[in-house]
């Protein structure tokens, strides 16, 4: 018998049986829309994240006090301008070292009034980060120099104090003390919650004396290069611990988040994967549990089948084109739903999805074998029935 | 050439440790183009032997070959090609897929000997059109009298030209017309084509149209009447 032959049999047989086929395939079209919505969800969200860190800028190390451990209670920072400025000759570049002094702050202009994050720094953060101004200027040497009372806010910041003003140049108070609008930073979004476009940049020195602290709470890096991050950070690392012996500190790199988070999601895309993968294996042991009741039911036509000359493996090879029709055809099904379905969940919720060919073509590939693995005890079955015993069974 | 010759062919059954001989030792020989009866009474072993005859089934002892070949040295694929080949079946029950036209039922034999689809509608057409059914190409089972659809299994049984035509109690199911038009048939099937016909009946009537009575009684051939 020629194979095109049997698909058509093995279809004809499946259209017979319309209901009955369409209910063995719906186990493994949900099991494989799961597979596909699933690990959507997990590449999409670890896509996002890594779009975020990314996003911050490249090449960027934090240096903060303390050992970075999640258990750990939050260090009290010890460094100080002075360790900025010793960090600064360890790197050789000043250029590529920033500082930060963070608070939250009310600010106000005229009536409008807002909460925001106070962040004090210096001229270094575009040579830092990722941070693109819309209008004005960055801070300068001379503003933290000489203590100036300017601010470059974020653009949300600027749209709740101003609308559709130009600030630059108008004044805001901030915590009671008057400030100069110099700039305004383009909108960057959020990096793990942080909302980057609700900071409002002030010198670091005008917010040490407008907080009254000598601290600063950290110091960012921007590297040369991707290759020496590692060898930079551990440098700075060095540094400060040969200064202060008995402190503790951290460089967190991008790398770094980028690879623990990757492997935490990594990781969760594949325990959902599995689950859906499970999901789809119980729809396998229905389409093997349907494949040996309708063996069972066609005993009398397989008979007949072998009585006019099929052979052990056409009867074989017909069941066993079934039990795949039906895998790969509900897993098309459900290829295309978790398609639809990731698109709508994109569409509809704020959680990202991203399709990866890899999850369709494995989602499809284990159905085709779920079909070959569950099909062949069955299929089995029919090609080894004696010709006489299924002729005589009524 | 003999269509069949069978010698000392026995076959029994296991059931539930009880031995039970079917056949008990049958020599038969049936010629090219022979007409013959199997009759006897219920339990005979009529059956038995007709499966055997027909490779769906292998005696427990004994040779039997088939258009000179011994089957006892073909495997199941070698039996299942020779069946395709050598014979035609007709069941009391008809056996036709449900829900699959006459013409597709027809054609069913030659699906299995790998003809290509247009072949093998013309073939079964004309199968069908051998039977006076060229009128009913599309029914299903379902939709036809019992007199047609054994029509249709008979167009079934010659759509491959075998050598021999088995058919047990093809008019079993059947009213007298219905009968008295199926074994015209293979009457004319036998004359015509030289078709050797070995059927089974229980009817003194259709086994006296038979040139050849085989008179078969506790799994032995007790009569041999030509
Ligand atoms: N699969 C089987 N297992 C056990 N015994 C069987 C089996 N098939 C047939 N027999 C026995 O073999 C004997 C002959 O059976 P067979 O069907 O050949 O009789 P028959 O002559 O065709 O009868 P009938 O006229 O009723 O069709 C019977 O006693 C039957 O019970
Ligand atoms: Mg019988």
């Amino acid at each position: 018998m020629r194979t095109a032959e049997a698909f058509r049999m093995a279809l004809e047989a499946l259209r017979v049986n319309r209901l009955r086929s369409a209910l063995t395939m719906l186990g493994v079209i949900i099991g494989v829309s799961a597979v596909v919505i699933l690990v959507a969800i997990g590449t999409g969200a670890k896509d996002a994240i890594e779009d975020e860190i990314s996003g911050l800028g490249s090449n960027i190390i934090l240096v903060v006090p303390g050992q970075l451990n999640f258990q750990a209670a939050p260090t009290q920072s010890r460094l100080d301008l002075s360790d900025v400025n010793y960090v600064r000759r360890v790197v050789g570049d000043p250029s590529r070292v920033t500082v930060s002094v963070q608070s939250g702050e009310n600010i106000r202009v005229g009536r409008n009034e807002a909460f925001v994050t106070v962040v004090g720094t210096d001229e270094n953060i575009p040579n830092v980060f990722e941070r693109p101004l819309k209008r004005g200027r960055y801070l300068t040497e001379t503003d933290v120099d000489t203590r100036r009372r300017v601010a470059v806010l974020g653009s949300e910041v600027s749209q709740q104090l101003f609308g559709d003003l130009d600030p630059v140049g108008r004044q805001a108070t901030i915590a009671g003390v008057r400030f100069r609008v110099v700039g305004v930073y383009e909108k960057v979004g959020a990096t793990f919650g942080v909302a980057r476009d609700r900071e409002t940049h002030i010198p670091v020195t005008t917010a040490q004396r407008l907080l009254g602290v000598q601290r600063v709470n950290g110091i960012a890096i921007g590297a040369s290069g991707p290759d020496v991050i590692d060898s930079l950070g551990q440098k700075v690392v060095d540094a400060l611990t040969s200064r202060y012996p008995d402190e503790k500190f951290s460089a967190v790199t991008q790398t770094q988040l980028l690879g623990t988070i990757g492997t935490v999601l990594g990781m969760l895309t594949g325990v959902l994967a599995a689950i859906a993968g499970i999901s789809l294996l119980v729809g396998g042991v229905g389409v093997s549990n349907i494949m040996l009741v309708s063996v069972r039911e066609r005993t009398k036509e397989i008979g007949l089948r072998k009585a006019l000359g099929a052979r052990q493996r056409d009867v074989l090879g017909q069941f066993l084109i079934e039990a795949v029709l039906l895998t790969t055809i509900g897993g098309t099904i459900g290829i295309a739903l978790g398609i639809g379905g990731s698109l709508l969940i994109e569409a509809l919720s704020p959680v990202p999805a991203s399709i990866t060919l890899w999850s369709i073509l494995l989602a499809f590939g284990v159905s085709a074998v779920v079909g070959v693995f569950f099909g062949v005890a069955p299929a089995r079955r029919a090609g080894r029935l004696d010709p006489v015993v299924a002729l005589r069974a009524e | 050439m003999s269509a069949f010759e069978a010698a000392g062919l026995t076959r029994s059954y296991q059931l539930e440790g009880v031995t039970v001989d079917a056949l008990r030792g049958v020599d038969l020989t049936i010629g090219d183009g022979e007409f013959a009866a199997i009759v006897g009474p219920s339990g005979s072993g009529k059956s038995t032997l007709m499966h055997l005859l027909g490779c769906l089934d292998r005696p427990t002892s004994g040779v039997l070959r088939v258009g000179g070949v011994d089957v006892s040295t073909l495997d199941d694929t070698q039996l299942a090609e020779l069946r395709n080949r050598m014979i035609g079946f007709v069941f009391q029950s008809f056996h036709l897929l449900a829900r699959t036209s006459a013409l597709d039922n027809v054609a069913l034999p030659l699906v299995y000997r790998g003809v290509a689809k247009a072949d093998r509608r013309k073939r079964a057409r004309a199968a069908l059109e051998a039977v006076g059914l060229a009128h009913r190409l599309d029914h299903r089972p379902s939709q036809m009298s019992g007199g047609e659809q054994q029509r249709v299994a008979i167009a079934r049984a010659l759509v491959g030209d075998p050598q021999v035509v088995l058919a047990d109690e093809p008019t079993g199911n059947l009213d007298t017309r219905n009968g008295e038009e199926v074994m015209g048939l293979l009457e004319r099937l036998n004359a015509d084509q030289g078709v050797a016909i070995v059927l089974v009946t229980h009817e003194a009537e259709v086994a006296n149209r038979a040139r050849r009575q085989i008179h078969v009684r506790d799994g032995l051939i007790e009569r041999d009447v030509a």
